[in-house]
């Protein structure tokens, strides 16, 4: 797998994260962002793992119907859920490169956000909302997010690749805490 | 046989699930760049291999990971082990061989963790050196590791979650107007990067095993939450590794300025 990743994604999402920083057009930028978010996600090998296990033990809990069916819909709204909350991540971390923002104010803010949104949440969701935010981001989505922050702060002028670069996953693994939280209340 | 319509059908789902990604590169690829990517041959080869690898991966990981992180739960959390009587009640202190192994699995599984690798390569590539690649792995490592052992004590005795998470929001938050400014976005990232092919599965089935072994443990409410420990731990241990190092750089040099590591670029 790692050798295909080198292979075929690496050089093709690289190539890519760069063309787009050296692109004018900031929506066509966030929309790349979004949909490379929502695409690494969908794919995660972790999260698809982690959702089916959330599923069995949701339905053998009895917090779903505890059919083939109903667990697997449950797994899949979940990961969708979770696949979306990465692709708003993705807009708002390649937003904030763009402007030059701290990152610690989103963070901390996001950080306030979860704690507000706990309190309102199901107890049996908490712990795979909390959860969501370390599995979203593995092997085919680290890399790539990685190049895309990095391309696009050495790319755009005034920004400092170690200041602005990073952040990318931290956005990623916060926001689908809140998606989760909010998806384990609608649910 | 079973076992291989088993494999037939997980590489089915796995085409689909890669799909998505391989739409949106290649849709973006051709409308918005407009370019033919260079080596294209090898590009597509590539993807064969991820199909295959990943199709692997998800087979590995249902009959050898999840039931080894489960089995090794059980048999840490065996009565017999552990010399208590069936029915007493659970005292935290009958688990150190849990913590232990919780925190020894943590800094192994992190350490062989490939998007670690990756990114700080990365990191030390971009700071010129001043961030060595190998010291922010071990120090990522050791926050996972005593997240994952945290975790196994939250476990074992039932606490709610939310607390020992916002209490590690807290001291991030604090940390985060103590560090220096440019270690600040990295070391936020390295929470959401340690946590990947082979931690999480190993960690997840380690805390599912836990919750269901222990007595009076639910394992939807208290199964959960091993990741959450070992998304924020890496944090607080990277930050607090820049703390460190740059309380050391002005014990040597009292009139050395805060960020000249990261200016001498």
């Amino acid at each position: 797998m790692d050798q295909g990743l080198e292979m075929g994604l690496f050089p093709i999402g690289e190539a890519m994260a760069q063309a787009m920083a050296k692109k004018e057009s900031r929506t066509v930028l966030l929309r790349f962002a979004f949909a490379l978010g929502f695409g690494t996600t969908v794919a995660e090998p972790a999260l698809i793992a982690v959702t089916a296990e959330a599923a069995k033990i949701a339905g053998a809990a009895g917090a779903i119907v505890d059919t083939t069916e109903a667990k697997g819909s449950y797994a899949f709204w979940l990961r969708i859920t979770v696949a979306l909350s990465v692709g708003s991540a993705l807009v708002l971390g390649v937003f904030r490169i763009l402007v030059g923002w701290p990152i610690q104010y989103f963070i901390i803010g996001g950080y306030i956000l979860v704690i507000v949104i706990t309190g309102f949440a199901p107890e049996e969701i908490v712990g795979i909302a909390y959860d969501s935010g370390g599995v979203t981001t593995s092997t085919i989505t680290v890399p790539l997010v990685t190049a895309l922050g990095v391309g696009l702060a050495s790319t755009i002028k005034g920004r400092n690749p170690m200041l602005d670069g990073f952040g990318l996953i931290a956005f990623a693994s916060l926001t689908p805490m809140i998606f989760v939280m909010i998806f384990g209340m609608l649910a | 046989m079973e076992f291989l319509i088993n494999i037939a059908e997980i590489i089915l789902t796995t085409i689909f699930d890669v799909l998505p990604i391989v739409v949106i590169l290649f849709v973006f690829q051709a409308l918005v760049i407009r370019k033919k990517p260079a080596r294209l041959k090898t590009i597509m080869i590539g993807f064969v291999y991820v199909l295959v690898g990943l199709s692997l991966f998800l087979i590995g990981l249902d009959e050898a990971l999840f039931p080894l992180g489960k089995l090794m739960a059980q048999q840490l959390t065996d009565p017999g082990f552990l010399g208590i009587e069936k029915g007493e009640d659970v005292h935290w202190g009958d688990y150190l061989w849990v913590y232990a192994f919780a925190a020894a699995i943590g800094f192994s599984a992190t350490i062989a963790e490939p998007s670690l690798i990756a990114v700080s390569i990365k990191a030390q590539e971009v700071s010129g050196g001043a961030m060595k690649a190998f010291e922010l792995r071990i120090a990522v490592a050791i926050g996972v590791a005593i997240g994952v052992a945290i975790g196994t004590f939250r476990i074992v005795t039932g606490t709610p979650l939310p607390y020992y998470i916002m209490a590690g929001y807290i001291v991030v938050i604090i940390q985060t107007f103590l560090a220096s400014k440019m270690i600040i976005p990295l070391a936020y990232d390295s929470g959401g990067v340690t946590t990947s092919t082979v931690t999480v599965p190993v960690v997840a089935a380690l805390g599912l095993g836990l919750a269901s072994t222990i007595p009076g443990r639910s394992p939807l409410i208290d199964g959960f939450g091993l990741i959450a420990f070992a998304s924020v731990f890496p944090i607080v241990s990277v930050l607090g590794y820049d703390m460190a190092s740059t309380w050391l750089r002005r014990r040597d040099k009292p009139d050395s300025k805060e960020e000249a590591q990261w200016t001498s670029k």
